[in-house]
C-alpha cells in the first residue's frame, strides 16, 4: 500500500524540483538593477502610509471557524458515503439526525447575520 | 528496491508534469485565442504558425525579466509561497487516471501514477493545502493590497471548498468507493453527469471559484486591488502563480470529467462498440482531453459572457445557496439509491435546484427595490 | 535496521524538529508553518500505521481549515508583530512539570508496554482497498455511533460559540 504513497512523493519531490528550477532560471537570465523605487511596496504609484501588513476584519475569522466545522462535516461524509449501501435506511437517517443538529448552528449563524458580509 | 518501477513512477511523473505544464501554456494560448473570437478580434496570431510558438516567447520572455523583491518582504516565505502554491497544483493529478492500462515489454502499465482508496479525500487534502501558498504571498509581501487580496483569495476558497467536497460525496453515493478509478469505471452504464446535473453545475461553480476564475475573480479586481496577491511578484516567481492558476484549471478540469463525466470513459451508449476504452486502451487519454478541453472552453465563454460578481454576494451565494443545496443534492441522491431510482436522483435534484433559483430571484429583487 | 525503522527515524527527528521550531519562532506566522509541517509529519507516521483515511483527514481538517483559522486570527491581531510579552510567573514551573508528566508516561509505555502487542499490523495491500475503507465506516457509523453524533453536537457549540464571540457588536442595518 505504501508503494503508490511512495509514487506520490516522487512527484512531489519531482514538482518541486521543477518549480526550484524555474525560480533558478529567472534568478540566473533576470537583469539585477537596485533602486529605492523598487524597493518599496507598490501601492499604484502613491506614497506608502503605513504598516504594510494591518489588523484584519474580525468577518475572515467566521468564515473560517465555519469553514471548519463544515469541512469536519465533509470528511464524516466521505466514509458515510462509500459504505451507504450496507448502511441502507439506516445510515440515510444517522446522517439525518447529525446534519440537523448541525443545520440548528447553521440557521442560528444565518440568522445572526454572520453569513453576511457587510 | 525495486529499479524498474521506480523509472515507471519517474517516467510517469514527468509524463504528468510535462504534460499539465504544456498544458498550461496552451492554455493560455487557447484562452487568448478564443477570446479574441468572442470579441471579434484575431489574438495573437504572428508568432509561429497561427500564432502557435507564443506561448513559448512568453516563457522565454518571462525568464529574462528580473525578480524583484521589495525591502519590507519576509524573504523566507515571499520565496516559498509561489513553490507553495503551483507544486500542490501538480501533485493532486496524481491520483486521477489518464486512461485504462496497456502492457509495455510484459509489464502492465497502468495509466494514473497512484490508486489509492481515499483518492477523494487525497484531492481535498491537497486543494487545502493550495490555500496557503495564496495567503502567504499575501502576508509576506508587506503590503496591504497583497494581504487583502490574499486574505479574501482565502475566504473564498475554503467557502466554495465546501460545495466541492460535498460534490465529492455525490459522486461517491453513486460511485461507491473514494477511488478515483473505481468512480470512473462505474460510470461505465451511465455518467454520473447525467444521472446528476445539479451535482456537476453546483461542482463546476464551486471550481470556477476555487480557480479564482470569473465571474469569481475577486482575488484580481485590479480596481481594487491592483493584481491581488501577487502584486509584489515578478518574473519567474509571478509565472509559477500564473502557471498555478492555469494548472488548477486544467487539473480541476480533469477531477470534473472523472467525477461526473465518465473521466477517461467513452460515452456511455458507446461501450460496446469499437470505440470503448475497453477494445481500444490508446483512446483513454483523448477522450479525457477533449472533455477537459470543452470544460476549459466553458470557463474561457464564461470569462468572456460575464461580469465580475461583487464580493458579498459572492460569498453569500457559497454560504446561503450552495451550501444547503448540495446538502439537498447528497441526501437526494442517498435517497435515490435506496429506492434504486436513477429519475428520482434526476427530477428531485432539478426540483431543489430550481427552488434555490428561486430563491436567488427573490434575494435579488429585494435587494434592487432596497436600493431603488 | 530494515527500511522501516529507518523512515520511522527520520520522521521522528523531523517531527520533533518542526515542532521545536514552532516553539523557538520569534514571528507568530512561522510559528503556525512549523506547526502545518508537523501535522504533515504526523499524517505520514499515520500513512505508516496503515491509516491512510487518518492521514489524509489530518491534512485536510488539521493543516488544511484549523492552521488557516490560527494564520487568520494572527492577521486579524497583527500577532505577528508584537514584541514578546512577559510569561506569567507560575508558567514555567507548571510547564516543566508537565513536561516531566509527560516524560515518565512515555516511559512507562515503552517499558510496561513495549512489547511488539500485535495491535498495531504495518499497511498491507487490504489497507489501500474499498473494503478496508467500508469496514472502517461501518465501525465508525455502527459501534461508533454515539460518540459520532456527539461530535455533531460539539461542532453546534463550536459554531454558536464563535458567532457569539464575533458578533457581538449587532446593531446596525437589519
Amino acid at each position: 500500500m505504501l508503494l503508490e504513497y511512495l509514487a506520490i512523493a516522487l512527484l512531489l519531490v519531482v514538482s518541486t524540483l521543477v518549480g526550484l528550477i524555474a525560480i533558478g532560471l529567472g534568478e540566473l537570465f533576470g537583469p539585477k538593477i537596485k533602486s529605492k523605487v523598487k524597493d518599496e511596496p507598490y501601492e499604484s504609484g502613491m506614497p506608502v502610509i503605513g504598516a504594510g501588513t494591518r489588523r484584519m476584519p474580525v468577518r475572515f475569522y467566521l468564515i473560517a471557524v465555519l469553514f471548519i466545522l463544515f469541512d469536519i462535516e465533509v470528511v464524516f461524509f466521505l466514509p458515510w458515503a462509500v459504505a451507504f449501501r450496507q448502511l441502507g435506511l439506516f445510515g440515510m437517517f444517522e446522517m439525518v439526525v447529525f446534519i440537523v443538529i448541525l443545520l440548528v448552528g447553521y440557521a442560528y449563524a444565518w440568522k445572526k447575520g454572520a453569513l453576511e458580509w457587510e | 528496491m525495486d529499479w524498474a518501477l521506480l523509472l515507471e513512477w519517474f517516467l510517469k511523473s514527468l509524463v504528468l508534469i510535462f504534460g499539465l505544464l504544456g498544458g498550461f501554456a496552451y492554455t493560455t494560448y487557447y484562452e487568448r485565442r478564443w477570446i479574441a473570437r468572442l470579441q471579434v478580434r484575431v489574438g495573437p496570431n504572428r508568432v509561429g504558425p497561427l500564432g502557435l510558438l507564443q506561448p513559448i516567447a512568453d516563457a522565454a520572455k518571462l525568464i529574462f525579466k528580473e525578480e524583484l523583491t521589495p525591502a519590507k518582504v519576509y524573504k523566507t516565505v515571499f520565496f516559498l509561497s509561489p513553490l507553495l502554491t503551483m507544486v500542490p497544483s501538480l501533485v493532486i493529478a496524481a491520483v486521477i487516471p489518464l486512461g485504462t492500462s496497456f502492457t509495455l515489454g510484459g509489464r502492465t502499465i497502468h495509466m494514473y501514477l497512484a490508486n489509492i482508496n481515499v483518492g477523494a479525500l487525497y484531492l481535498m487534502s491537497v486543494a487545502s493545502i493550495a490555500v496557503y501558498g495564496i495567503v502567504l504571498a499575501g502576508w509576506s509581501s508587506n503590503n496591504k493590497y497583497a494581504m487583502l487580496g490574499g486574505l479574501r483569495s482565502t475566504a473564498q476558497m475554503i467557502s466554495y471548498e465546501l460545495t466541492l467536497g460535498l460534490m465529492f460525496v455525490a459522486a461517491i453515493l453513486l460511485g461507491n468507493s473514494m477511488s478515483m478509478v473505481d468512480i470512473v469505471e462505474g460510470q461505465r452504464d451511465m455518467w454520473f453527469g447525467a444521472i446528476q446535473p445539479v451535482g456537476f453545475v453546483l461542482f463546476f461553480i464551486a471550481t470556477l471559484a476555487e480557480v479564482n476564475r470569473s465571474p469569481f475573480d475577486m482575488p484580481e479586481a485590479e480596481q481594487e486591488l491592483t493584481a491581488g496577491y501577487h502584486t509584489e511578484y515578478s518574473g519567474m516567481k509571478f509565472a509559477l502563480f500564473f502557471m498555478a492558476e492555469y494548472q488548477k484549471m486544467i487539473v480541476v478540469s480533469m477531477i470534473g470529467a472523472t467525477l461526473f463525466l465518465g473521466g477517461y470513459r467513452e460515452l456511455w451508449f458507446l461501450k460496446d462498440t469499437f470505440l470503448s476504452v475497453d477494445r481500444a486502451w490508446f483512446l483513454g487519454p483523448f477522450y479525457l482531453v477533449a472533455k477537459v478541453f470543452l470544460l476549459l472552453g466553458l470557463m474561457i465563454w464564461i470569462r468572456a459572457a460575464w461580469p465580475r460578481i461583487r464580493y458579498d454576494r459572492l460569498m453569500s451565494l457559497g454560504w446561503k445557496v450552495l451550501v444547503p443545496l448540495s446538502l439537498a443534492v447528497i441526501f437526494l441522491t442517498a435517497a435515490g439509491i435506496l429506492i434504486e431510482s436513477s429519475w428520482f436522483i434526476l427530477i428531485s435534484s432539478l426540483l431543489a435546484a430550481a427552488v434555490a433559483v428561486a430563491f436567488i430571484q427573490r434575494a435579488l429583487r429585494r435587494k434592487a427595490y432596497e436600493f431603488a | 535496521m530494515n527500511i522501516d525503522f529507518i523512515l520511522f527515524l527520520v520522521l521522528a527527528l523531523a517531527a520533533i524538529a518542526t515542532a521545536l521550531g514552532m516553539l523557538l519562532s520569534r514571528n507568530a506566522v512561522y510559528s503556525a508553518l512549523f506547526l502545518v509541517l508537523n501535522f504533515a509529519v504526523v499524517a505520514v507516521f499515520y500513512l505508516l500505521l496503515g491509516a491512510p483515511f487518518i492521514a489524509m483527514a489530518q491534512v485536510t481538517v488539521y493543516a488544511g481549515a484549523i492552521m488557516v483559522l490560527f494564520l487568520f486570527v494572527i492577521m486579524l491581531l497583527g500577532a505577528d508583530e508584537l514584541a514578546p510579552g512577559k510569561a506569567l510567573p507560575w508558567q514555567r514551573p507548571l510547564a516543566a512539570t508537565l513536561a516531566v508528566v509527560l516524560v515518565i508516561e512515555a516511559a512507562y509505555l515503552l517499558l510496561a508496554r513495549g512489547a511488539p502487542s500485535g495491535l498495531v499490523t504495518p499497511p498491507t495491500e487490504y489497507t489501500n482497498s474499498t473494503e478496508s475503507l467500508r469496514e472502517m465506516a461501518l465501525a465508525l457509523f455502527g459501534q461508533y455511533l454515539l460518540p459520532f453524533e456527539i461530535t455533531s453536537i460539539l461542532l453546534l457549540v463550536a459554531m454558536v460559540g464563535a458567532i457569539v464571540l464575533a458578533k457581538q457588536e449587532k446593531g446596525g442595518r437589519r
